[in-house]
């Protein structure tokens, strides 16, 4: 963890509610696709959690939606703006244990840190596939920056607006080794029951302070009780437990 | 003996700064930040006899200047704590530390104290009579002077380290719950806990906390803590430990003219991780702009 101040590039929106942001400033302790920041916004008291969607040459990108205050503010932040960020924040993915085929599966604003572990693994030389859902075709984001990894990619819309029509684990492809994904709850149960082989689960919590110190974000798995900021957000399937 | 050094209950610490329990964990995660070894000491994660998983989550929610938590005293339980926790914690902080218990009956409060109260590092055990968050337990021997004296008494008769109360601000009279507890040997008394508070979501029209209600810390809070520290210190001869909503050295000053003898930091650190550091920095500077010593 490091606390660091950044630097706002761009920012602009993808959708209607949906903005990406792309920061200047120390990226080191950024270790692995799936890890988050967490950023003070002037006005607000605790600090707003994102996910890394990209990074390169000390530019980190952010994908948000505005679903709140500290999104909204954000969201009308000019480039120039100096922003204080923890990064290096989560348990991410692992690529290690992918296999050659790894499958990704992201569901509307969980989809963005997909795209940093995407690169990831096919600079590791494995053939991605990775599947979106979004509920419509007005709100699907960063397809063509999948497609431009030259990764297979496949979109599924709940209201059959665009490409498939369903959901994101109806369009499941026959063959793939790992799956990886992050997405709405109800998303990330369905892959849960529906994949073939193990894989690794991004959740999300509301959050107090995004280190491990509050104990405000902690759930209950097979191997004990996790904070989803520190132990997680990425879970292995072996160790979740859903409750109802 | 530095000019930030004060004595608490008979132990000298360095500064009057101690991270609060509950929003520093048992250290390790400041460590990776900075060398917490220059805080006065910390109150690490509320204890209990039994493991506590807590309460469901969401458990936190923003308000205007502060934050309401709902976590409900998870820890792993004081065994645990003892033959886990303490011997990493010695690995990061090598000063003593304050241990936070927390109980549902007076006979656990009692186990809990009188087992941390024997380990080496522990310095101050500070019982946590006013959590709001957990039911049955916590606030409810908090918020009436006999059973807040009923519970000292009992914990007092079997430890030996200094017994420091933490007290609810969520009471009619806060003065008559720190002199009863006075009065059957607490060697000090910490305040404010968090006050009893509520959000709703809009959206679902439900609170936003699954416990319903959470303890409202920060900023938002501090002229109320302020109000109170003062009040108890006027009432009281052990020394008062200060918190609620302290986020700067200027904040940190305020306390001790009110009557603190030390103070302890919570929210803050969970949004400023070094919050702590830079505030026993930043003292000097700001005693010698006003004049003023702790001594």
């Amino acid at each position: 963890m490091k606390e660091t101040i950044f630097t706002i590039q761009n920012n602009s929106p993808l959708t209607e509610s949906v903005y990406k942001m792309i920061l200047s400033g120390d990226t080191s302790e950024i270790t692995s696709p799936g890890q988050f920041v967490n950023l003070k916004i002037d006005g607000l008291f605790l600090r707003r959690p994102i996910s890394v969607c990209d990074l390169e040459d000390g530019l980190l990108t952010l994908i948000y939606k505005v679903v709140g205050k500290g999104t909204e503010e954000m969201s009308k932040m000019i480039p120039g703006t100096k922003m204080n960020l923890l990064t290096g924040l989560g348990n991410g993915y692992d690529t290690s244990v992918s296999g050659n085929k790894p499958l990704l599966i992201g569901g509307g604003v969980g989809v963005p840190p997909l795209y940093y572990l995407a690169r990831k693994l096919k600079e590791e030389g494995k053939k991605v596939i990775v599947i979106l859902g979004f509920n419509t075709k007005s709100e699907l984001f960063l397809e063509k920056e999948f497609a431009d990894l030259g990764i297979e990619t496949i979109v599924a819309t709940a209201d059959g607006s665009y490409q498939n029509k369903g959901f994101a684990t109806d369009v499941l492809p026959k063959e793939y080794t790992y799956v990886y994904t992050c997405g709405p709850e109800p998303m990330l149960k369905a892959v849960f029951h529906k994949i073939q082989t193990s894989g690794q689960f991004s959740f999300e919590e509301r959050m107090g302070c995004g280190f491990g110190a509050c104990m405000g974000c902690s759930c209950k798995t097979i191997t004990g009780y996790k904070r989803i900021c520190k132990d997680g957000p990425v879970l292995r399937k072996e160790e979740i437990l859903w409750e109802d | 003996m530095g000019r930030l050094s004060v004595n608490l209950c008979g132990i000298e610490i360095d500064n009057p700064v101690i991270p609060a329990s509950g929003t520093f964990g048992y250290g390790y995660e400041f460590a990776e930040i900075y060398d917490i070894n220059c805080l006065g000491t910390f109150s690490f994660k509320g204890t209990t006899k039994e493991p506590r998983f807590g309460n469901a989550t969401p458990r936190i929610a923003e308000t205007a200047s502060g934050m309401l938590n709902a976590v409900g005293l998870q820890n792993p339980g004081v065994e645990k704590v003892i033959r886990e926790e303490l011997p990493k914690l010695k690995n990061v902080f090598h000063k003593p530390v304050m241990a936070n218990v927390s109980g549902f009956s007076v006979e656990e409060y009692v186990y809990t104290s009188k087992l941390l109260d024997a380990e080496e590092q522990v310095g101050w055990i500070e019982l946590n009579i006013s959590c709001p968050n957990v039911h049955g337990g916590g606030m409810s021997f908090g918020t009436d002077p006999t059973e807040a004296a009923k519970v000292t008494k009992a914990v007092k008769a079997e430890v030996k380290k200094p017994l420091i109360v933490k007290l609810s601000p969520n009471v009619t009279d806060i003065v008559s719950i720190a002199k009863a507890v006075e009065a059957e040997g607490a060697d000090g008394v910490s305040l404010i806990n968090t006050l009893m508070g509520m959000r709703f979501n809009l959206k679902t029209r439900k609170p936003i906390i699954a416990n319903v209600t959470g303890g409202l810390s920060g900023p938002a809070i501090f002229p109320v803590a302020l109000r109170m520290v003062y009040q108890v210190a006027q009432a009281v001869k052990v020394p008062v430990i200060g918190m609620g909503g302290i986020s700067s050295a200027e904040d940190v000053l305020e306390m001790m003219m009110a009557g603190a003898t030390a103070v302890e930091i919570g929210a803050a650190n969970l949004v400023n991780p070094a919050i702590c550091r830079d505030i026993i920095n930043e003292l000097p500077e700001v005693m010698d702009k006003y004049g003023y010593e702790f001594r």
